[in-house]
């Protein structure tokens, strides 16, 4: 009996996590903005029978500077919607979770509660999102609604993390953001519609409740103008390097990515995104841990040495990340999956250095020999992304009990 | 006569909304939400070979008498989700969906508009709507901050926003030579600025030029303000005319207003909302849509109907007896919100007197009344006849073809497609195959798209 707790994902990006990947014999540079190129790689990762896939996004272009823009013209610059890339997939896939990623710093909670409660309607049960803060100036000057300081966290790593710092802030914003969403989710309840042809009635109304969130940054009445999506409650992520984003985590996710570089990391971050679901008041909830990788992974060791080597080279120098670097085999990787999930975390979000080829060692390689030591699912076991990560369906907050 | 000197048709289907044209009552009627319904009627407008799917938005639940409106269909999906979802399963056919330019911005909905183009290979439109409303606001960042006057203005410059940014890729910027290590031929692609009343943005667009560069763009309005936007802006207009002189004087009307713009008539297309009954013969079909009509104008919904335009309560009237004798309430309509019909009625104390007229003189209760007045469907016969007047209608300019707003969800469309279309086929006056793969092919569009500093707001003030 294989062991139903270790979850895999797979984070989607351009043509791969490494920035030379559009450069490698088996990329597809010219079909990043393509329909095909997308669904290939959604349905590689199911069937390597992936928990779910993530999509990166962002509102400005993408750059190598985390603080604004580049004017670099060798890197892969031009991106789609990850929501609308999701939806564009859902119908031709059957079983794999989609968790495109959406900003919340300028988006409007109530468009992005009911477009993902529309990619679980299309999906029939498979959507997620990952949320993000933007704090970047210049992706605020595309919206122009309110100016944005830049953010100097190498200078005062400390002070913007406090309470009422910039950085906390608009974690705060994005706290209240998935409040919004998840009320509003539960804004119908499941039998609403009633369809009563004695009264003449499609819904009861008293089944459909206003939200009345008031917060800083906005306020939101509802009801949704979509009912209550088949997960009840889509599956709300976070990514999270330091305390603020720790602390959405445990507030508000109920899977957290979070970035250590071995497993003494591992055990020290779960402690504080378990310490902060504590403080929520969520100690009894689930809430998912997987740690993130960026994988360079071949049949043997130094041919995926060799790979990198030949990546950095045209990028000019090593190749570094917020997360782990692994190089090696899907099988030295598969040691390294066991022991991170040893130490609590619930498995790992895996970037694939380079696609589909990174992609392909991971359901090809890395899924077989987790599966050959009974470690992994080897057929799914549900057809709805909470189902597979062994989340319940929700209770509706609103319904009378 | 041969297709190629006919006039051809254009036919879109929309999906059954949130009013009472919608029978949600009927042993026919599925989900309004399942995504296998958008799916079963996408495929039979495909199969029909329409030139696109139209779905509307409407962003707060509607009210009346401060209570959520709960006699018509409540709850639909978000337009650009469900719309990509459905390029995954249709190839040709257009898809076309409302988006409000009040509570969005542009640089998120042309990067959404832009995607589903990407993503459809070329088939997105896009119906512009502008509300000014607090009732609506109250589920969006800003609230009600937009003042009416501005209603247009908001509209225009978020259209002309977004076409900078749709029109600051040029299409020929990705090169991704692999051996060279250049990705980009431009180091400035996709930048734009835009300073207006309404927008101050510049930055990078993050997405590059798609198929058709700019999705379709449809425009609804219908006062003069409206019409002036469409000959600027749009590339097919909604309108309600159901008769052929009604037809032909807007279409002459708004056809005429084109020139002024440096376009041809042929650069935008004129399609009515329309709605049908068939049967075998025209007196089943006639029967049927007495059926239909009682449907929709339910006792209950009669009852609201008539509050619309009284702008009070009436909920302790028989639907079944005589209009009120009391007067509308004059002023602001308060009994109904987030619907924009309520605004048709301009004079509510006249309008009054023509129903009492007509119920007094008919012998009508308030229900047959409200039948009467609001709900007769714009084409009744056999298959031949509604394609006869279909036909006519497009052949003698009186509109460009027709939007077919069906009754029942999903399955409203399939009779139409089976026993309509092939008519008009035969005649050669509607395609039998798609000969593009772009909706603009599809609607004889040509790539010369409305200049792009065409909707300003001071041209028309």
């Amino acid at each position: 009996m294989p062991d139903p707790s270790l979850h895999l994902a797979v984070a989607l990006e351009g043509a791969g996590w490494h920035p030379a990947a559009w450069r490698e014999p088996c990329a597809r540079p010219t079909e990043l903005l393509t329909a095909g190129y997308w669904t290939d790689l959604v349905r590689e990762a199911e069937a390597g029978l992936l928990d779910l896939v993530t999509i990166e996004d962002s509102l400005a272009l993408q750059s190598s500077s985390p603080a604004g823009p580049d004017d670099r013209t060798d890197q892969v610059r031009g991106r789609l919607d990850a929501v609308l890339i999701a939806a564009r997939v859902a119908p031709l896939t059957g079983h794999i979770g989609l968790v495109p990623t959406t900003v919340v710093t300028h988006t409007e909670p109530f468009h992005a509660s009911k477009a993902i409660a529309t990619l679980d309607y299309v999906s029939t049960g498979r959507a997620g999102i990952r949320v993000r803060v933007s704090s970047r100036p210049d992706e605020a000057a595309l919206f122009g609604r309110r100016d944005i300081p830049p953010l100097r966290l190498e200078d005062r790593p400390d002070d913007t993390d406090v309470p009422g710092g910039p950085l906390a802030e608009l974690f705060d914003e994005a706290a209240d953001y998935v409040e919004v969403i998840r009320r509003l989710w539960d804004s119908w309840e499941d039998d609403a519609e009633i369809r009563d042809a004695a009264t003449g009635r499609f819904v009861d109304r008293d089944k459909l409740h206003y939200i009345d969130f008031a917060g800083q940054q906005f306020s939101v009445r509802g009801p949704s103008i979509t009912p209550r999506p088949p997960q009840g409650q889509p599956v709300v992520s976070a990514l999270g390097h330091r305390t603020v984003a720790y602390r959405l985590i445990g507030r508000a996710a109920d899977l957290g990515f979070v970035t250590p570089h071995n497993e003494a990391e591992a055990r020290t971050i779960l402690a504080e995104v378990r310490a902060e679901q504590a403080a929520a008041g969520r100690a009894d909830d689930t809430v998912h841990v997987l740690g993130d990788v960026v994988v360079f992974l071949d049949d043997d060791e130094s041919a995926a040495r060799d790979r990198k080597g030949r990546l950095d080279t045209r990028l000019g120098r090593d190749y570094i990340s917020d997360a782990h670097v692994f190089t090696g085999t899907p099988a030295q990787l598969a040691d390294l999956v066991q022991l991170w999930h040893e130490a609590g975390l619930s498995g790992v979000r895996l970037r694939p250095a380079t696609l589909p080829h990174d992609l392909e060692q991971i359901t090809r390689g890395l899924v077989p020999e987790l599966q050959r030591r009974g470690a992994f699912r080897t057929a799914y076991e549900a057809d709805t992304l909470r189902g597979l990560l062994g989340l319940p369906r929700p209770a509706n907050r609103y319904a009378a009990v | 006569m041969s297709s190629s000197t006919r006039k051809q048709i254009h036919l879109a289907a929309h999906f059954p909304g949130v009013n009472n044209t919608t029978v949600w009552s009927d042993p026919d009627a599925g989900s309004h939400i399942d995504f296998r319904s958008f799916v079963h009627l996408a495929q039979t407008a495909e199969r029909a070979k329409f030139d696109f799917l139209f779905l509307a938005e409407g962003l707060r639940l509607r009210e009346q008498n401060g209570l959520i409106y709960d006699l018509d269909v409540v709850g639909r999906p978000d337009t650009l989700t469900v719309l990509t979802a459905l390029a995954a399963v249709t190839e040709r056919l257009g898809l076309a969906g409302t988006i409000n330019s009040t509570f969005n911005e542009p640089y998120d909905i042309a990067r959404q508009f832009a995607t589903l183009d990407h993503l459809s290979a070329g088939r997105a439109a896009w119906n512009v709507v502008t509300s000014w409303d607090e009732f609506t606001g109250e589920n969006f960042r800003r609230g009600g901050f937009l003042p009416k006057e501005k209603r247009y203005l908001r509209a225009k410059e978020f259209l002309a926003a977004t076409w900078a940014l749709f029109d600051s890729w040029r299409g020929d910027e990705i090169v991704a030579d692999a051996e060279s290590g250049v990705f980009l031929a431009d180091p400035d692609a996709g930048r734009f600025a835009v300073h207006s009343d309404q927008f101050d943005i510049s930055g990078r667009f993050a997405v590059p030029r798609s198929p058709q560069t700019r999705p379709v763009i449809l425009q609804a309005g219908d006062s003069d303000e409206g019409r002036e936007f469409a000959a600027s802006s749009a590339d097919a207009i909604f309108s309600r005319h159901g008769t052929l002189d009604a037809g032909r004087e807007f279409y002459a009307d708004v056809k005429g207003r084109l020139a002024r713009y440096g376009r041809s008539p042929e650069e935008l297309k004129i399609l009515p909302a329309a709605t049908f009954v068939l049967g075998d013969t025209a007196a089943e079909a006639e029967e049927r849509a007495d059926h239909v009509r009682h449907q929709q104008v339910s006792g209950q919904t009669a009852i609201k109907f008539l509050e619309q335009l009284w702008n009070r309560d009436l909920s302790s009237y028989d639907p079944d007896g005589p209009l009120p004798t009391v007067d509308p309430q004059v002023g602001e309509n308060t009994i109904a919100r987030g619907r924009a019909s309520v605004r048709m009625y301009r004079d509510p104390l006249a309008t009054a007197r023509e129903w009492r007229a007509l119920a007094d003189d008919k012998q009508l209760s308030i229900r047959e009344l409200i039948i009467a007045v609001t709900a007769r469907q714009s084409f009744i016969g056999t298959a031949a006849q509604v394609a006869d007047t279909i036909d006519e209608f497009v052949q003698t300019d009186a509109s460009d073809g027709f939007v077919l707003v069906p009754h029942i969800t999903p399955g409203g469309l399939d009779e139409f497609a089976d026993t309509v279309v092939p008519l008009l086929q035969e005649r050669g006056s509607f395609r039998t195959e798609y000969e593009g793969t772009t909706l603009r092919e599809h609607l004889g569009l040509s790539d010369a798209r409305p200049p792009l500093d065409a909707p300003t707001g001071a041209a028309l003030s």
